[in-house]
């Protein structure tokens, strides 16, 4: 179908389907039989049951909507954007970063700051990595480009605090050594949320 | 019937009328403030929602909370408002439901034990004025009730204040007819008043009970009954959709608050009329108490159920309803109950 049909603006010419709504009655008898017929067709009725259904699933059968926030939160999904993680190996627990440089590359807002030079063992370290929330319009580009897997995009997407700062240092977003066994590993693009199967739907084909 | 009635029952001093209008006053204004609690969990519970949760266990405290925020908030009055009117719109609305309800029987009759001090022995009656009038004079107070948001809204120099007194107007044109009207037919068959005498007409059991013999004057009130009360489909006073908040536009704190009292305290008079005319008020002997409570329960919920379900009308077609359809009905249902009554 091209667009000639939607310039088309002369009424009475254009393709439409009307509904099929009945006569509109004009006479006295036959407007009487409409109300006669409206009135005790029970529609008010249905509408009352319908909320009641919905009470009884709501209370008796766990179908209640509301999550309480704070204290309850949905899953989201693996690949959800949020403050990102800086993870370590699992093995030494070093941080996982070499770098390499190539996430300040490519970032397009241009907010990761990085700095790096030799430690005593004549090897690489990072003495300075931050992002600058401010700027960062979480595209994902430098957790997709990392070839080590080092900055990932976490779970934390709660980022309210005082000072942007508070989330964008290295150790602010490196996996507390403390923590390294509930390191979460990325799973990648392409993963599904871990309640995907809950929210598959029958397509409704009838209304 | 009556002089026995009076015959039985110890004196009615002043004392306990003073009494009971102070429970009434209450037990009235905490049923009524817990009406909100209810309402709001009421509605949340049909759209699958929590409703109040986390002040208190489940949100009962949620009624301290709101009081506290309504009398500690700052009373402003505009500055184009007639400010008398403007201060004493709400108080009408909440004293003339609360002197509805003096007519009312309102918990069963009572006398304070001999060991409490100074009020010992004390009967405290069921209703505080036993008027032999009692039903014309509660739907009078309700109806003079309205003046509450038509003045409110005519005071406060805002367009969507005007608009809600506007109908307010319109609304009270239409619905004061169909209330008359309908517990006209009731009023025939029992031959009185006052309350007392309708539950006394209905106290052989359910068979008795006025709404077989009146349904048509049962659905007619109960609709009139939900546009007194400004409840969904007939709240056009303050719709939000279009209104903003109508003639409750430019209150705050406690003024709107005595409103909403007023509101709720009139679903509690609707609900026990109802009750009592139609559906045999408290005569089922001893548990008499329980059963009205329930009753007056079920129309309170039915209230809220039908403000979750059904959409509201336009102030046209309100007195459309009103004046085509329900004011015939109910002139032929009192013309046929007089035909019935004199075969
Ligand atoms: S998410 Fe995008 S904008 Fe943010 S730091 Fe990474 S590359 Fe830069
Ligand atoms: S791309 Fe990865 S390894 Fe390279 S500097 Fe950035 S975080 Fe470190």
């Amino acid at each position: 179908m091209g667009l000639e049909q939607f310039k088309n603006r002369n009424v009475g010419t254009q393709n439409y389907k009307t509904l099929d709504l009945g006569k509109t009655p004009t006479r006295g008898l036959d407007k009487f039989k409409q109300v006669v017929n409206r009135t005790f067709k029970g529609e008010l009725f249905v509408g009352l049951w319908v909320t009641l259904r919905e009470m009884i699933n709501a209370l008796f059968r766990g179908e209640m909507h509301t999550v309480k926030y704070p204290f309850e939160k949905l899953p989201i999904s693996p690949r959800y954007r949020a403050i990102h993680d800086m993870l370590r190996l699992l093995e030494s627990g070093h941080y996982r970063c070499i770098g390499c440089g190539l996430c300040e590359k490519i970032c397009i807002s241009n907010c990761i700051t990085m700095d790096t030079r030799y430690d005593e063992n004549q090897r690489k370290e990072v003495s300075e990595y931050t992002i600058n929330f401010g700027r960062c319009i979480f595209c994902g580009y430098c957790a997709e480009v990392c070839p080590e897997l080092a900055i990932v995009h976490g779970p934390r997407y709660e980022n309210a605090s005082e000072q942007r700062a508070s989330f964008s240092l290295f150790e602010d977003m490196l996996t507390p050594i403390d923590k390294l066994n509930l390191q979460q590993e990325y799973e990648g693009f392409g993963a599904v949320s871990p309640n995907a199967d809950d929210n598959i739907k029958q397509t409704p084909l009838a209304y | 019937m009556e002089t026995t009635l009076v015959e039985n029952l110890p004196e009615v001093t002043a004392v306990g009328v003073l009494i009971k209008a102070i429970i009434i006053l209450a037990v009235i204004s905490a049923i009524a403030g817990f009406g909100t609690y209810i309402e709001r969990k009421v509605l949340a519970f049909m759209q699958r929602r929590l409703g109040p949760m986390h002040v208190g266990p489940y949100g009962l405290l949620q009624l301290a909370a709101d009081g506290i925020k309504l009398f500690t908030k700052e009373d402003i009055v505009p500055q184009n408002a007639n400010k008398f009117i403007f201060m004493i719109a709400p108080i009408i609305t909440a004293a003339t439901a609360f002197i509805a309800l003096a007519a009312v029987p309102v918990f069963p009759d009572f006398t304070i034990p001999e060991f409490i001090p100074l009020l010992g022995g004390t009967f405290v009656p069921s209703i505080a004025a036993d008027l032999n009038i009692g039903i014309l004079f509660v739907l009078g107070m309700m109806a003079s009730g309205l003046y509450g948001p038509l003045l409110a809204g005519m005071s406060q120099a805002n367009k969507w204040g005007i608009i809600g007194a506007a109908r307010t107007a319109v609304q009270f044109l239409s619905y004061e007819v169909v209330t008359g009207l309908s517990i006209l037919a009731p009023i025939m068959i029992v031959g009185s008043l006052s309350f007392v005498d309708f539950n006394n007409a209905q106290s052989e059991g359910i068979g008795s009970w006025l709404i077989w013999q009146q349904p048509v004057a049962f659905v007619l009130f109960l609709i009139a009954g939900f546009a007194e009360t400004n409840r969904t489909p007939f709240d056009l006073l303050e719709h939000e959709a279009e209104v903003v908040s109508g003639y409750a536009t430019e209150y705050s704190g406690m003024r709107w608050g005595m409103f909403f009292i007023g509101e709720y305290a009139n679903m509690i008079t609707i609900s026990i009329i109802a009750a009592i005319v139609f559906l045999g008020g408290y005569s089922e002997g001893t548990l008499g108490w329980l059963t009205i409570v329930l009753k007056v329960g079920f129309f309170f919920l039915l209230m809220l159920w039908v403000r979750a379900s059904w959409p509201h009308i336009r102030p046209d077609q309100l007195m459309w309803l009103c004046w085509k359809v329900l004011m015939p009905i109910a002139v032929i249902n009192v013309v046929i109950t007089g035909i019935v009554m004199m075969v």
